[in-house]
Order: structure tokens, then C-alpha cells, then sequence
């Protein structure tokens, strides 16, 4: 690990304010990715900001009806809050999901949102990476790439987002509050993390200077059928190969909502309206959704390693879709 | 610009001597002042500057729980977190669970179920399973199977490790009605 400085922000505007001054400065709260990065010398802040006892570790609920979670409240207290649960299970299934009792308790949600790709290559400081060392090269393309993306990928990146949660959250189109020297503003989840393109070493949209504040959650929570559908190399403790979290109303036999996001496929949460129209309006028949599992790799692209991805994804799709219709039915 | 030969590296700031930070920790009830470095691991203060070296260093990474321990009760890997992050922390390590030289009922569970065989990975799974029982999310063997899989085994004592665990989960069933 590099030397570095350490400060405890005691409110929200000195941790701002120490971030817009110092831009080689880092935030840092749960630390269980970052620290790891400083480690194997990826991550090399000189100053590290700890933003831990800042007030912004309630959950709470919204006057539209929607539940705000505070950035600082622990990925396992946001899983087993009462109201997630009842009101939102499919993120309370997609956190439990990830990492380990351990990393959920430390864990927060705003770090959950700024964690960097698990790629071995962004990890391997030996080898070429564009997201690590813009302009190097992507070691992964041509090398062993059995866990990255097969959607939105570019010539210079193939990384995938790693979080469960963040795949739940944009299936649940919650908004990312930040805070920065300029004020306060508003991210829609579908724009918060980008496409690798030309410039893989930017993962967010959130500015310099900017510090979560909370993810607000809109009061549609579809607690009567969802799925989250994590497939992996061993049954705990392991990233995706494919995720899906798959959110549905129902009339009858009839789907009259639904929301389909995609992890462990792309280098953000995925989300294809044309593919998720389709389900509006048709029967929850098998057929029918594995005509959107179609349409959601219609343009998915293997590199070898994961090229069995797209297939995965496909049966992934229809198995979380039928789990989530067939809920509430007996 | 200056006539300095080292190109490039001139604009880098000299690197810095480390400087400390004076912290407390309460470690199993006791409190301890300590001059740290920012980089120290709560994980590198219990065992280098604490001797409290029951806590293992397996992987360093977050991948394996040798070094779990409790924080204000609840388990968490001490290899990820800063010392100067836990400034007046309440600490549990393995070494804080026994009672006046009675083992903790997990400690007797071990031991009854043959629950380890190297041993080294254990004062983490003892400390995880700690957690775990207060947390009282655990009621099935799967259940308690899934929220332990951050704590591995290599020499394979799972099966042990799961019947120590539902030991100790029903005696306390028996002693708190």
C-alpha cells in the first residue's frame, strides 16, 4: 500500500469540500473494495477522507411513498430492513445474494454502487488494462475472459459491473442523490454507471468533487412477484455469471408491468426496454419469454472464454420471469 | 520549469514519512492507546501491536475470514478496515469469548464436534458463527450453510463445523426460553 493521509470528515460539506481540493483525495466507508484495491497498488490515494460517521445512515420513508436509503447504511441493515423487505424484497434478495455476511455488514450501499470491476486484469498492476492505465490495452479481449461482458462492450473494455444490488436497483429505477461544491442533484439509476467506450477508466457519472447521499427508491416496489436469479460457479460467496432480477404485475395469467435487469453481462446494470415492452400485456407463458430472452441478446457478443454467457442468459431470463409469475399463485 | 534532471518524477510531491494517529481500542473490554500509521489494518494493530494473534491473516483480501472479529458486536473482516477507521471501537477477538476460563458454548462446540483440523481458519469461523447466532437470521442447516460461506475451511471440516454450530445454537435455545 502507497502512503497516504488520513482525515474524518465530521459533516457533509468539509468531506466535500476536501474531495474538490485534493483530486488524487478518496472517499472512503466500508472499505471492503477500496482497501483491496490499495493493497495490490490499483487504487493510490494520497489522502483518504473517512466519511463513516456522516448522518447519512437512516432509512427512511419518502412523502411520495418511495423509501430513501441513507448512502451510509450498511448493505446487510438495508437487506433486513423491515420496509426493504416487505416492500422491496427484490432488493433484499439481490443484497443477500453478494459477498459474505461479513462484507454486507461493512459494506455500504453508496460503496456498493462505487465498487470497481472484479476483471483479474484491472486486479494484475503486471498487465496491459485500460481502465486501470488508459491507452495500455485491454488484456481480457484476447485472454481469459470466462467472466465478462457479452453486452455494451467496446475495443477497449470488456469489464463487467460486479454488484448485485445496483442490478435490482435499476430494475426498481431508483435515483441516486449526490452532493457536491455546486449543490445537490438527482442521477436517474440508468445513468449513473456508464458503458466502458473510450474512456473505461471512468465507471460513474457522478462527478469529481460529488458524494452520495442516498438512493431513493419510487413507491413501485412489485413485492407480489419478482425473482432474483444469480447464477455462478459455486452456490455462495461468488460473483455472477449471469444475474436477473425480474420484476412483474400481474392480472391473472396476464403481465400488466414488468422490469428486467441483467448482472455479470455488461459493464453496468442492464436493462432493454424494447426486450422488457414486450412482456407488457402477453400471457406468462414459457413461449413468450423466451421471446424476450431472444430479443435481450439479439446483440450480445462472446470473446471466447464467455461465450456460453449468451446462452445463459437467455435460460436465465426465462427461468427468473416464470419463478417471479408463478408467485402468489398457490 | 526548473533544471531538475529527473524529469517527470520532479512534479511528484517528495514521499511523505508516515504519520500516526493516537486511537483507542477496547479489545475484548480493554482499552489501548495506540500510535498507528493510517494503513494499519484493524487486523495488523490486534496482532502486531496488540499480540492478540488469535486473529489469523489468511488471504489478506476479503476472500477467506481467518481474520473475522466482532465490532460493536457484529462480524466483520478486520483485513478490510483501517485501525484508525475503528477509533473507539469495541472489538471482539477469539481471545475475548471465553468466561473466567469457561469456553464460550461455540468454543465447547468445536472441540465436541472435531470441528477443525488444521485449526487455522477457526477463530474466524468461531467468531463468524458468533455473529451469526446474534444476528438470528440462521435457522436451517442451508441457512446457516449460507451465511458462513464467508468463512472457508480448506481442510474441508464443514460438516463439523455446521454440527458444532446447531449444537451451540440449541444450547443457548435451552438456556434463553
Amino acid at each position: 500500500m502507497n502512503s497516504f493521509s488520513y482525515t474524518r470528515a465530521t459533516n457533509i460539506a468539509t468531506a466535500v469540500h476536501e474531495l474538490a481540493e485534493d483530486r488524487e483525495a478518496a472517499l472512503i466507508a466500508g472499505g471492503t473494495n477500496l482497501i483491496d484495491l490499495m493493497k495490490e497498488n490499483v487504487a493510490r490515494p494520497d489522502r483518504l477522507v473517512d466519511i463513516t460517521r456522516l448522518p447519512l445512515n437512516r432509512i427512511e420513508d419518502l412523502e411520495d411513498g418511495g423509501l430513501r436509503l441513507g448512502a451510509l447504511v450498511t448493505n446487510a441493515d438495508t437487506a433486513y430492513n423491515e420496509a426493504v423487505e416487505i416492500r422491496y424484497p427484490l432488493l433484499s434478495r439481490a443484497i443477500l445474494a453478494g459477498a459474505s455476511a461479513q462484507l454486507r455488514n461493512m459494506a455500504t450501499n453508496g460503496g456498493n454502487l462505487m465498487q470497481r470491476t472484479r476483471c483479474v486484469y484491472f486486479y494484475d498492476t503486471a498487465t496491459p488494462c485500460n481502465k486501470r492505465e488508459p491507452g495500455t490495452g485491454c488484456s481480457a479481449i484476447d485472454g481469459f475472459n470466462r467472466m465478462h461482458a457479452i453486452l455494451g462492450t467496446s475495443d477497449q473494455c470488456i469489464a463487467v459491473h460486479p454488484s448485485d444490488m445496483c442490478v435490482a436497483l435499476r430494475a426498481l429505477d431508483a435515483v441516486v442523490r449526490v452532493t457536491g461544491e455546486d449543490g445537490d442533484r438527482t442521477i436517474p439509476f440508468a445513468e449513473f454507471h456508464r458503458l466502458p467506450g473510450d474512456t473505461p477508466h471512468i465507471d460513474t457519472n457522478l462527478g469529481a468533487g460529488e458524494i452520495i447521499t442516498s438512493i431513493d427508491l419510487p413507491p413501485k416496489g412489485f413485492p407480489d412477484h419478482y425473482a432474483y436469479l444469480k447464477v455462478r460457479d459455486r452456490t455462495s460467496y461468488a460473483f455472477a455469471l449471469v444475474s436477473v432480477a425480474a420484476a412483474l404485475e400481474m392480472d391473472g395469467a396476464t403481465v400488466t408491468d414488468a422490469r428486467l435487469a441483467l448482472g455479470g453481462i455488461a459493464h453496468k446494470p442492464w436493462r432493454d426496454p424494447n426486450a422488457e415492452a414486450m412482456l407488457n400485456g402477453i400471457e406468462a407463458t414459457k413461449d413468450h419469454f423466451e421471446a424476450v430472452g431472444e430479443a435481450v441478446v439479439r446483440d450480445a457478443k462472446g470473446f471466447g472464454h464467455n461465450t456460453f454467457k449468451i446462452q445463459l442468459a437467455k435460460r436465465a431470463i426465462v427461468r427468473a420471469l416464470q419463478h417471479a409469475a408463478r408467485m402468489g399463485q398457490r | 520549469m526548473d533544471s531538475r534532471p529527473a524529469a517527470g518524477i520532479a512534479s511528484r510531491a517528495p514521499a511523505r514519512l508516515p504519520t500516526t494517529s493516537s486511537i483507542t481500542l477496547n479489545v475484548n473490554g480493554v482499552p489501548s492507546k495506540l500510535d498507528i500509521a493510517p494503513w494499519t489494518t484493524l487486523l495488523d494493530a490486534l496482532r502486531e501491536y496488540l499480540g492478540l494473534t488469535g486473529t489469523k491473516k489468511g488471504c489478506d483480501h476479503g476472500q477467506c475470514g481467518a481474520c473475522t472479529v466482532l465490532v460493536g458486536g457484529k462480524r466483520i473482516l478486520s483485513c478490510l478496515t483501517l485501525a484508525v477507521m475503528q477509533d473507539d471501537a469495541n472489538v471482539t477477538t477469539i481471545e475475548g469469548l471465553a468466561e473466567a476460563g469457561v469456553l464460550h458454548p461455540l468454543q465447547q462446540a468445536f472441540i465436541d464436534h472435531d470441528a477443525f483440523q488444521c485449526g487455522y481458519c477457526t477463530p474466524g469461523q468461531i467468531c463468524s458463527a458468533v455473529g451469526l447466532m446474534r444476528e438470528g437470521r440462521a435457522k436451517t442447516p442451508d441457512e446457516i450453510r449460507e451465511l458462513m460461506s464467508g468463512n472457508i475451511c480448506r481442510c474441508g471440516a464443514y460438516p463439523n463445523i455446521l454440527a458444532a454450530i446447531q449444537q451451540a445454537m440449541a444450547t443457548e435455545g435451552r438456556a434463553t426460553p
